[in-house]
Formats: structure tokens, C-alpha cells, sequence
């Protein structure tokens, strides 16, 4: 299967703290990837470098092959492939949900203005929202906010999406509709890179789980790896003190 | 013309015969403000921009900080660390002279320079100065209002693909904008009020108008009385039409 993303050795530290300490992962076209770990474990600081919000300090970044952090690389292409979908949603307060998703479609790709709304159209369907369309976001729950964002990152038709702890900051009744919308998109054969505390989603939807502590990755493999047979002592620990 | 009292001491028939001055001066007063708040803004989004401007890798990086940022930093403290007035008086009678003289004008020189200074130099040095001036203290409300939109704005916009530029213009502006509306608002207040310190150099605005007329009768209540009703009509105009702005551009602001 070809790689949508490879990570080699990659450091990253703010000042003098080190927040990743060299990680190599990869991940494949269709493949859903988990990243668990506790708090300050550099998981949020991991997909960030993925697609260039924070520079790496070392190693290397591939996405289909081209280096995200090369000064050469045209970072705007390049991220117009690349999803991201953000704790806090992020989602444009000045613009309605349809101009919030149709944006980047017609400035960056040169879509219509038609094919943009159709496009449009069709992801609010997809995540229950149509009767939203003229809303502004701050007329929506966080939820709602939440499944806007998501629609919003795949009107780019991206290659992957990333997802960073997109349920952390939703009132616990809201939690499931988001999930519900990101397990339908993995099962449509979406790759996407989750970093969550959503370990029942996990262990549902993900291929593979990643387990990083203190900047390292200490653990992959599949969820019933991770989850009922974890290998190394750390893993074991957090996942006893968050189960 | 006979004397007309009003109230037994307000001398209304001075006012009336010297009408066309006042309403001259009352135009020149607009267009001076008018025209420096659009050059103003525009010059204040560009050095506010600069005073922002990074870039992560060199030489890019180096430039950002010496040929931008470091430059704009002095010209704002300049600009808003002396007197106005004395601005004035500097780029209309050491600076101006530089550019626009007879003998050798690095701009303009010749004849053209002369009818230039004669006609046109008052206002010329006061829009400079002026503009230089509220320049400096926009660039200060764009920048606050740059800095004060959410990082996610910005990270949600380039994650999208969209470019620097673009993210400027499509999302951070749009919202910063409506949060520099009130401090823009004052601004241009100020700003209005400020061109009477351009009379000092000869300009026909409406605080010459009324020193002409106290000069000639030696009556200070009516032109200075009268000019000041004049300055509050546009003060309050003005303050009318920012409110009016900021509420029909407050949309969806409120989280």
C-alpha cells in the first residue's frame, strides 16, 4: 500500500524543552491511525508538524514523498491536501457555514462558486447539518461547530485528514455525533491520523494505535495490541489509570 | 452692514459677512480630514503590517526585522513621541522645501515649484503631516486588532491552504476590523479636530477663517464661538456615522 505520510527521526523542541525526541511512523492510504498518550506527551505537537503549523527541529516530515519543511516546498499545496480538523473547531465567526466551507475550495483549488455549493451542499447532508447553511457559527452547539469543521476540511478533497483531539472541548452529549461522523468517513476508506482520548473510538475504528509518552513513541500495533496486550510497562500504566 | 445683536452682545452680522469664508474654511476642514483618514488608514495598515512582519527562515527572517519591522518601530515612536504641531511646522518649512523649490527641488523645481508653494504648500505640508501622523497611531490599532484575532483563525486558514496574503484578507482583516472600528472611529475624531493646527501654516481651514475674522474685528466670541459649533456638527456627524458602521458591521462577532 502506498504511504500517505512518513515521519523519519523528527525533534521538535520549544526553547529547551524537547517535546519530541525523534519519531518515526508512517501511515498508509485508507489507514485510520490512533495517537493515545497522556497530557504533554507531544501527541498535539506530532500532527501539527505534520502538515507544517510547527516547524521541526529535526528529522523529516514526507507527505506523498514531498518534505513538508523544506523551504522549497509549496506549504499551500501541500496543505490543501492535508485535513485538519482542531480541538477548539476554528471555524470562521464572520462567514456563514456555507462560506466557511466553499472558501478554500474556490480561492485555493479554483472551484466554481457552484461546484463549491454543491460540494457544500452535499458534505452538510453527510454531516446532518443542511438546515444550518445560512447559519453563522456562533448560532451552532460545539458539536455542530465541530461537524461544520469536518465538512469545511473535506470540501478540499483532501488526501488525509487529521484530527486533533476533536472531541476534547464538546459537552459530553455532543461527543458521539462528532465520532459517529469520523467513524462513517473511516469506513468510506478516509486516511486519517486521530489524536484522542476517545479510547472506545479507538479501539472501534483505528488500524493501528500509536502510544507516545514524554516525546517518545513507545508503542504500536493493532488496537487489541495496544489495548489487552500491551508490551511495554508505560503503556500499561496509563492505559490502568485512564481505564 | 448694520449691527446685529443677538442676546444684546453676539455680533451675527460679523458671522454673516464673512459667510463664504467660514463655508470655505468649513470645506477645506473636510477635505483635509477626508483625505487624510483614507491616506492615513492605508498607511497605517501597511506599517502596522510591517511592525508584524516574520518570516522563519533567513534571509527572509533578517529582512523582516531591519527593513521592516526595526524601520516602522522608530518612524511610529517618532511620529507619536513629538508634537503634531511641531510635525507641521517641520515638513512645511525644512522638509517640503527639499522636494518642492525653485532652484533645486529634488521633485519639483523651476516655475512649476514656485506656483506649487505659493498655491498648494500649506496644504500639501499639512496632509503630509497629518497623514504621517494619524499614520502612526493607526498602524498601532491595526496592529492591536491583528493581534488580538485567535491563533486558530490563522492555523485553521493555512491548514486550508489558503496563503499568508489571502489569510490576511479573507479572515484575520475582515474580524479585526470590526474590533478597530471604535478605536478607528476616535481616531478620525481626533483627527478632524487636529487639522485646525494646519491654520499655523496658512491653510484656509475653518480655525484660519475665524482667525482672520477675529484679526479684522477684534471679536473673538463669534468667529471662535461659531467655529466651534461647527467643529461638534462634524464631530458628532462623524461619531453618528461610526456608530452606524459598527452596527451593521458587528455581525457574528459575539462568541
Amino acid at each position: 500500500m502506498d504511504e500517505v505520510i512518513r515521519v523519519e527521526g523528527l525533534t521538535k523542541s520549544f526553547g529547551d524543552h524537547q517535546v519530541l525526541r525523534g519519531i518515526d511512523c508512517s501511515v498508509k492510504a485508507s489507514e485510520v491511525v490512533c495517537v493515545i498518550g497522556p497530557s504533554g506527551s507531544g501527541k498535539s505537537t506530532l500532527l501539527r508538524c505534520l502538515n507544517g503549523l510547527e516547524e521541526a527541529s529535526g528529522g523529516r516530515v514526507l507527505v506523498h514523498g514531498i518534505s513538508v519543511h523544506d523551504n522549497n516546498t509549496d506549504i499551500d499545496a501541500l496543505r490543501s491536501e492535508i485535513g485538519m480538523v482542531f480541538q477548539r473547531f476554528n471555524l470562521f465567526p464572520h462567514k456563514t457555514v456555507l462560506d466557511n466551507i466553499t472558501l478554500a475550495p474556490t480561492k485555493v483549488r479554483g472551484v466554481s462558486e457552484e461546484e463549491a455549493r454543491q460540494r457544500a451542499h452535499d458534505l452538510l447532508v453527510k454531516v446532518g447539518l443542511l438546515d444550518k447553511i445560512n447559519a453563522y457559527p456562533n448560532q451552532l452547539s460545539g458539536g455542530q461547530q465541530q461537524r461544520v469543521a469536518i465538512a469545511r476540511a473535506l470540501a478540499m478533497q483532501p488526501a488525509i485528514m487529521l484530527f486533533d483531539e476533536p472531541t476534547s472541548a464538546l459537552d459530553p452529549e455532543m461527543v458521539g455525533e462528532v465520532l459517529s461522523v469520523m467513524q462513517t468517513l473511516a469506513e468510506e476508506g478516509m486516511t486519517m491520523m486521530v489524536v484522542s482520548h476517545e479510547m472506545g473510538f479507538a479501539r472501534r475504528v483505528a488500524n493501528r494505535v500509536l502510544f507516545m509518552d514524554e516525546g517518545v513513541l513507545v508503542e504500536e500495533g493493532t488496537p487489541e495490541e495496544v489495548f489487552d496486550t500491551p508490551r511495554e510497562e508505560r503503556t500499561r500504566r496509563f492505559l490502568s489509570n485512564i481505564l | 452692514m448694520e449691527p446685529i445683536l443677538w442676546f444684546g452682545w453676539f455680533r451675527a452680522d460679523i458671522i454673516a459677512e464673512y459667510a463664504m469664508m467660514f463655508w470655505r474654511g468649513l470645506q477645506m476642514t473636510v477635505l483635509v480630514t477626508v483625505i487624510c483618514i483614507i491616506q492615513g488608514t492605508a498607511l497605517g495598515l501597511a506599517i502596522g503590517l510591517a511592525r508584524l512582519a516574520e518570516a522563519r527562515h533567513s534571509p527572509a527572517r533578517q529582512l523582516c526585522r531591519y527593513l521592516l519591522r526595526w524601520p516602522s518601530t522608530v518612524y511610529v515612536s517618532f511620529f507619536r513621541g513629538t508634537p503634531l504641531f511641531v510635525q507641521i511646522l517641520l515638513i512645511h518649512f525644512a522638509v517640503l522645501p527639499l522636494f518642492i523649490n525653485p532652484t533645486d527641488g529634488l521633485l519639483i523645481a523651476g516655475e512649476t515649484a514656485r506656483n506649487l508653494k505659493q498655491n498648494y504648500g500649506a496644504f500639501i505640508s499639512g496632509v503630509i503631516a497629518l497623514t504621517l501622523n494619524s499614520g502612526a497611531y493607526i498602524s498601532e490599532i491595526f496592529r492591536a486588532g491583528i493581534q488580538s484575532i485567535d491563533r486558530g483563525q490563522i492555523e485553521a486558514s493555512r491548514s486550508l491552504g489558503l496563503s499568508f496574503a489571502r489569510t490576511m484578507y479573507h479572515i484575520v482583516l475582515p474580524q479585526a476590523f470590526r474590533r478597530m472600528l471604535p478605536p478607528l472611529g476616535n481616531n478620525a475624531i481626533a483627527l478632524l479636530k487636529d487639522s485646525s493646527l494646519i491654520s499655523a501654516i496658512g491653510l484656509a481651514e475653518l480655525a484660519y477663517a475665524a482667525r482672520t475674522v477675529a484679526g479684522a474685528y477684534s471679536r473673538y466670541w463669534e468667529p471662535y464661538l461659531s467655529i466651534s459649533f461647527m467643529y461638534w456638527t462634524l464631530t458628532l456627524g462623524l461619531a453618528w456615522a461610526i456608530k452606524r458602521l459598527e452596527a451593521r458591521y458587528g455581525r457574528g462577532d459575539t462568541r
